[in-house]
């Protein structure tokens, strides 16, 4: 505790008069004629794949076939199959071999291409970074223009964890030659739902 | 041998030409997609205002905005501790690990953590960290420290990550495919992260009205190692504060354009509290910040967000590479920070600098980093410190100037170094002469010669868009 008191103690003593925050005036920053457009274009920068499809049953559909060709995928999406009651609950070893998982996202970001998803959607922190090939599903009302729209419209202390995914994990520390598949995800498709 | 010096070890690393060149390239590159990225955004001059008047809000309002975090993260289930300095932020850490009888742990990227030697205390210890960003990963096999805060291994090839990893985990000899390296270094690194129980990481944001965290990477390592952890130990300087989420729209649009020029990173995770049944422990760190904090002209210094836009346009920098800096924090930002902790160990890092003024000009946060150079100069001369230092520092920046890769950053260097150090640009005795040949002052203008580099430049792009 005896740190606590000397660090703020220091602060108190050696910190500026206050200065006051700017106004923020978010209103006047980019915004976009076609968010969808501009969504797309970001996920191609960021090495992200594609779909738009008409709903939930397209979704289906894909998804079916998926496990038709004996992938190893996790759901989290109620409207495409019943869930794993023991998701939250597994580990790293029990996640280790997940092809694919499927995961909602609340807000889509035309600006840079990331999506939010929160510990609600994903039900096991893990499963966005530790599955081979995420799949986040988003509708197309819930595209914004850019990360100042996307913080009015989430609330981050509502979750324990929420992240901004933006396309696969990648890397470009040997040589600045960028590899996609460092870590997380190899691969990443967004599915927008028209 | 006496103290490292900036200008003798950049001696070291300018003695392979090509490597010099390259890395010189690299960067640069990586500026330029910096530019590009941030032209994209009509308001990108107002974000950098917002940026910078936010945190001299938050600095002049510091220990009202620690305490608010500190309530708030307490609420969220977090355990949040004070470090004064380096060693007893390492000690805290050491006393979780202990306390949890964990013995397998991975870290990833924290500059902080570099600060205090974590890694060296803890092995003293008996205990291995593994690093997972993977240029941390590879320096750590090497032994080495990072050169770059945002590309820790840049001073490397890939010809040397290959013989690294052929040592350490049998990839194919010479093999110095990226693809193949980074694919072997995420099975070996995949199979640690499933047996690790501990985490530390880093924070590049901390919310006072939330009481939680936000990391950002690329490669996904801080979320791969903090998911699976029992324990999760994230370590902040006392400067990483911001009031509130909103705030983080203005800090997150800067931070990766103007770091590598990707509109943001693949992964910037919130953490506002531990998952069920893990332990999250915060440790707040001071080492030297408050001083800097009560001093007037450095305590800009304390605004950084470590995107390290400044290293990347510095034409020293990327001329003399991150190790020559003899610090932690290499580059402009460094040369201000070192010399607070140890202003004669480091006096001679604020001279390896040309004033260029480029680092105030990209910094997303407005800090006035030549200006501040300059002022460390001023006053590590009044007292007595530059000594040889200034005049090595000076020759090395005659080097550095007449190397005509230097040209292509702007014409001011070219007719500043004129104005300012003709002698020792001219000077036979310079020993930098004897390596390289001086240019002759160009026959050309300097505008059409200009251009005409520019274009070759463009031609050699060899970088990958958007790394
Ligand atoms: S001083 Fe500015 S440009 Fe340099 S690393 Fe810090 S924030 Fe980035």
């Amino acid at each position: 505790m005896n740190s606590r008191s000397n660090i703020l103690k220091k602060i108190a003593e050696n910190k500026p008069a206050s200065e006051s925050l700017p106004v923020l005036r978010f209103d006047d920053t980019i915004h976009y004629a076609d968010k969808q457009a501009q969504f797309i274009t970001a996920l191609q920068n960021v090495a992200a794949e594609v779909l738009e499809i008409s709903g939930y049953a397209a979704i289906n559909t894909l998804y079916k076939n998926l496990q038709a060709a004996g992938k190893k995928i996790i759901n989290t999406i109620p409207e495409i199959d019943d869930l794993n009651n023991q998701l939250p609950s597994l580990s790293a070893e029990n996640l280790a071999g997940v092809e694919i998982a499927f995961i909602k996202g609340l807000v889509a970001v035309a600006e840079n291409g990331a999506v939010w998803v929160t510990e609600e959607q994903m039900q096991n922190r893990l499963l966005p970074f530790i599955c081979e090939h995420l799949y986040l599903v988003i509708e197309r009302e819930n595209i914004v223009d850019t990360m100042h729209q996307a913080y009015q419209k989430i609330d981050t202390a509502s979750s324990g964890f929420g992240v901004f995914i933006a396309g696969p994990s990648k890397t470009a520390d040997i040589e600045q030659s960028l590899v996609i598949g460092a870590h997380g995800p190899k691969k990443t498709t967004i599915i927008i739902i028209n | 041998m006496g103290k490292p010096v900036h200008s003798i070890l950049s001696k070291n690393f300018i003695a392979d030409n090509d490597r010099t060149d390259w890395h010189d390239e690299t960067l640069f590159m990586v500026r330029k997609k910096r530019d590009y990225a941030s032209n994209q955004i009509p308001e990108w001059e107002t974000l950098r205002q917002w940026a910078s008047q936010i945190k001299a809000h938050t600095l002049s309002n510091l220990d009202h905005y620690l305490t608010v975090f500190e309530k708030n993260a307490n609420a969220n289930g977090i355990q949040v501790h004070w470090a004064a300095n380096a060693m007893e932020h390492n000690e805290i850490i050491y006393g979780i690990i202990k306390q949890t009888g964990i013995s397998s742990m991975v870290k990833s990227k924290s500059m902080l953590t570099e600060e205090c030697h974590l890694n060296e205390y803890l092995q003293d210890k008996g205990i291995q960290v593994t690093d997972t960003d993977l240029g941390e990963w590879i320096i750590q096999l090497r032994k080495e420290h990072p050169s770059h805060i945002v590309l820790p291994a840049i001073h490397l090839k890939k010809q040397d990550v290959s013989d690294t990893f052929h040592q350490h985990i049998q990839t194919e000899k010479n093999n110095n495919d990226p693809k193949y390296l980074t694919t072997a270094a995420r099975h070996h690194l995949r199979n640690i992260f499933i047996k690790s129980k501990l985490a530390i990481t880093g924070v590049n944001f901390a919310i006072a009205e939330t009481g939680g965290i936000v990391i950002c990477t690329n490669e996904g390592n801080a979320d791969m190692g903090v998911h699976g952890a029992a324990v999760h130990i994230a370590c902040m300087g006392i400067e990483k504060i911001i009031p509130e989420t909103l705030h983080l729209s203005i800090f997150l649009r800067l931070l990766a354009r103007s770091a590598t020029g990707q509109a943001i990173t693949t992964y910037s995770s919130h953490f506002t509290s531990p998952r069920k049944g893990q332990q999250m422990h915060i440790v707040i760190v001071d080492n030297g910040r408050t001083r800097l904090l009560g001093n007037n002209n450095f305590r800009n210094s304390l605004k950084c967000i470590r995107c390290a836009a400044c290293f990347n346009t510095c034409p020293v920098y990327r001329k003399t590479g991150g190790h020559s800096y003899h610090s932690i924090v290499a580059g402009p930002i460094g040369s201000i920070l070192n010399p607070n902790t140890d202003i004669k160990a480091n006096a001679d890092l604020p001279f390896a600098c040309t004033l260029c003024g480029s680092c105030s000009n990209v910094c997303p946060v407005k800090i006035d980093i030549h200006n501040q150079l300059w002022i460390w100069r001023q006053q590590i001369s009044k007292e007595g410190y530059a000594g040889k230092t200034k005049s090595l520092s000076m020759k090395m920046m005659a080097y550095i100037l007449s190397h005509p890769n230097v040209y292509r950053f702007s014409g001011n260097v070219f007719r500043m170094t004129l104005k300012y150090f003709p002698l020792i640009i001219k000077n036979k005795l310079n020993p930098w002469y004897r390596q390289r040949e001086m240019p002759e002052a160009p026959k050309k203008s300097f505008r059409q010669w200009y251009i005409q580099k520019q274009k070759s430049e463009f031609k050699k792009q060899h970088i990958k868009k958007d790394s």
